[in-house]
């Protein structure tokens, strides 16, 4: 303990906008200016544009990570928790500032990157190991281990593209837990698999953990992260704005998740990146349908979700996802699973409703995460949309507790018991 | 992206021996960066043989006729230049038997042809890569060449028993083969690393590249001899390195009496300078590649 793992000072990421962020420049453009005069930008150089057009993805991030620790990096979508490990990764290079990384580093940023369909599942754990970092001598000791735990067996000898994508799912996992690293950097790779491999994922990632490894960990399970890491740096707008016990990092998540649902949606920043921007959520809103109370509702009484957004476009859906105050998802509405009970109707204007008839949540604070659809693409999506409390009620004749400390959902259920 | 190395591994922990772990810095760079640091080129050898290994794999699982690709396409050629050029337009071959001759040249030329088309597209294909892993870029188009050289072994096996077979026999010129396949190996990485870089950046790049095949193909003297052309010129149009590869691989397999030794010298050296060229240039982005792809 004491020895410093990674250390950074000042670290700063920016990109340019426009170039970087859809579609690539094309040689005309650069030719055209490279005939201005800016020959820098053809031979790679950077940092001669105006400021006006580059986001700081990360800026003036200044960490010490000591040996053995395990930290959780939290925050929003674009807060820059995936950019510093990329830098971290090496896969990309700061635009200022340093990090010294001290100990052999292993980065899972995607389960089975570099898998390739034609290989066999031996060929590919070979592939794959080197690709992580690992030496030859080390994979094939540890082959039957990574075989064993992938549960391929059978199918040593079979092309990857014949796997089931829990079987390739299972393999990649298995070759990056057998990863040695000193350093490991781990991006949201758990959520993968069915959940008894997801448990297994869990033990081995714990495993990891204790045996005094550097694990540097982003997930947007707070649970996850709440059982594996010691501290918590929660990132808001490329800065580090709290690093504490993770308890405490997840509390000021929590906070700023609020505070960013309190304000006007349509300002928000920090919208889904795959989105395609011409409808956005404009607002989201619980109301008890009885009370007519908004972001407070009664266990067991009929609920009401709406979305407005900005446009109408055809083939619209809407994903809403509820979360409890720990981030754990409860339960998932998908417009596109659709029902015969749904109606479309071009009446209601830019308003997308959803009923919930008896709403069986216990007593607790809730968030919903949006995600909206339109002509087959993503259209906006933001995280903690809303939050709404729940209050004790009656469901089904039956009170609920008065606290949400048991669970998150009421079931309709009946006794039977001896008199 | 720049690697000092703050501490170097060969310290030793003296009561446990456990290596003292290197400290790596990582900052924006200003001078030149990694593609030619050997200490990180040599770290990481395994996975430079898992990607060479991967393509040659990939390449004769997915192809039906597999290996005969390599004899298939030069003897192809061969067949249609000896028709077109050799009976038709009675092109000069120098008084060798025309199928030879161009064959000779074929051999080296395909190999350089394939590993410019295959290569310049290597970063962009493996883009997922590229955006997720690290490791020395230049693995991507150097594992290109490399996963060729086993056609080019296989093709040069077929030219020789062909030349038995006309019943010539090689002299000692043929021990330069591994030297003029180094000019042509310097020449095509140079090629490929620039192209495939640029490619990062300029998605035209792809279709560039299949005219420009065909024109160096004219420019180089495959389907006729260099001697053709005037001195000083001759010499001159060695500045294309393959001039000097296509006519070196005539004089070292065929057995010609004269060696092209001024058509060799101009090559290699334009062949060193199109290797730096092409690095320096390939160095220069590599580190904005994960940015871009």
């Amino acid at each position: 303990m004491g020895e410093v793992a990674i250390e950074t000072r000042g670290l700063g990421k920016s990109y340019m906008l426009g170039l970087s962020r859809r579609g690539y420049g094309t040689l005309r453009e650069s030719l055209v200016e490279a005939a201005k005069g800016s020959l820098g930008r053809l031979a790679g150089r950077r940092g001669e544009r105006p400021d006006g057009d580059t986001l700081w993805a990360l800026r003036d991030l200044s960490l010490t990570i000591e040996r053995g620790e395990v930290v959780g990096l939290i925050g929003h979508n674009g807060a820059g928790k995936s950019t510093l490990l990329k830098i971290l990764s090496r896969i990309v290079e700061p635009t200022e500032g340093w990090a010294d990384v001290t100990g052999r580093t292993g980065s899972l940023l995607e389960v089975g990157t570099g898998f390739h369909p034609e290989l066999t599942g031996r060929e590919n754990i070979f592939l794959n190991g080197a690709i992580l970092g690992m030496r030859r001598a080390e994979i094939r000791r540890r082959f039957d281990e990574i075989v064993e735990f992938a549960e391929i067996e059978r199918f040593l000898d079979t092309p990857v593209k014949r796997y089931s994508s829990g079987m390739s799912v299972r393999l990649a996992f298995a070759v990056a837990a057998h990863l040695e690293p000193e350093i490991l950097l781990v991006d949201e790779v758990l959520a993968v698999g069915d959940a008894a491999f997801q448990r297994k994922s869990l033990g081995k990632m714990s495993e990891v953990a204790e045996a005094g490894r550097t694990v540097v960990f982003v997930s947007h399970n707070l649970a996850i992260l709440q059982a594996l890491c010691q501290r918590g740096v929660l990132l808001e707008r490329g800065r580090a704005v709290a690093d504490a016990p993770v308890a405490e990092a997840i509390d000021g998540y929590l906070r700023t998740l609020e505070r960013a649902a309190g304000g006007d949606l349509l300002e928000r920043t920090d919208r889904d990146t795959r989105a395609y921007d011409e409808s956005l959520i404009s607002s989201v809103e619980v109301r008890d349908t009885e009370g007519g109370l908004a972001d407070t509702v009664v266990a067991g009484r009929a609920a009401k979700i709406a979305v407005g957004v900005t446009a109408v476009l055809p083939m619209m859906e809407c994903r809403l996802e509820i979360h409890n105050s720990l981030g754990h998802p409860v339960a998932t509405l998908d417009s596109e699973v659709s029902s015969p009970v749904d109606v479309r109707d071009s009446e209601l204007g830019p308003l997308i409703e959803c009923e919930v008839e008896t709403l069986p949540l216990l007593p607790g604070r809730y968030r919903i995460d949006v995600l909206l659809k339109g002509k087959r693409q993503i259209q906006d999506g933001l995280q903690a949309a809303c939050f709404f409390d729940v209050e004790p009620g009656v469901v089904a004749d039956r009170p609920t507790p008065i606290s949400g400390a048991d669970g998150d959902v009421v079931l309709q259920h009946t006794w039977r018991l001896p008199s | 992206m720049s690697t000092e190395t703050v501490a170097e591994p060969v310290a030793t922990d003296a009561t446990v021996g456990v290596p003292v772990p290197e400290t790596i810095r990582l900052q924006a760079t200003r001078r030149f960066g990694r593609v030619l640091a050997p200490h990180e080129l040599w770290r990481y050898r395994d996975l430079a043989f898992q990607i060479a290994a991967r393509d040659v794999t990939v390449r004769y699982r997915q192809t039906a006729l597999g290996a005969a690709w390599a004899i298939l396409q030069p003897v192809g050629f061969m067949i249609v230049f000896s028709l077109f050029f050799g009976r038709v337009a009675g092109v000069s071959s120098d008084g060798l038997p025309y199928a030879l001759f161009s064959l000779a040249a074929l051999v080296p030329w395909t190999y350089f042809a394939n590993v410019m088309l295959l290569g310049s597209e290597s970063l962009v294909a493996n883009s997922s890569l590229v955006a997720k892993i690290y490791f020395p870029r230049i693995f991507m188009p150097a594992g290109v060449l490399a996963a060729g050289l086993l056609d080019l072994g296989i093709s040069l096996v077929i030219l020789f028993a062909i030349v038995l077979i006309y019943g010539l026999v090689p002299t000692v010129a043929v021990l330069m083969l591994p030297v003029l396949v180094l000019i042509m190996l310097a020449a095509a990485l140079g090629v490929t690393a620039g192209l495939s870089a640029l490619n990062v950046r300029y998605r035209d790049v792809r279709y560039v590249i299949p005219f420009a095949i065909q024109m160096w193909l004219f420019a180089t003297p495959v389907a006729y001899p260099s001697s053709l052309i005037d001195e000083p010129w001759r010499t001159l149009s060695a500045i294309n390195p393959m001039v000097g590869v296509v006519e070196g691989f005539r004089w070292a397999t065929l057995g010609t009496a004269d060696a092209p030794w001024a058509l060799i010298g101009v090559s290699a050296a334009s062949a060193l300078v199109v290797l730096f060229a092409g690095l320096i240039y390939f160095d220069r982005v590599e580190r904005s590649f994960a940015d871009f792809i």
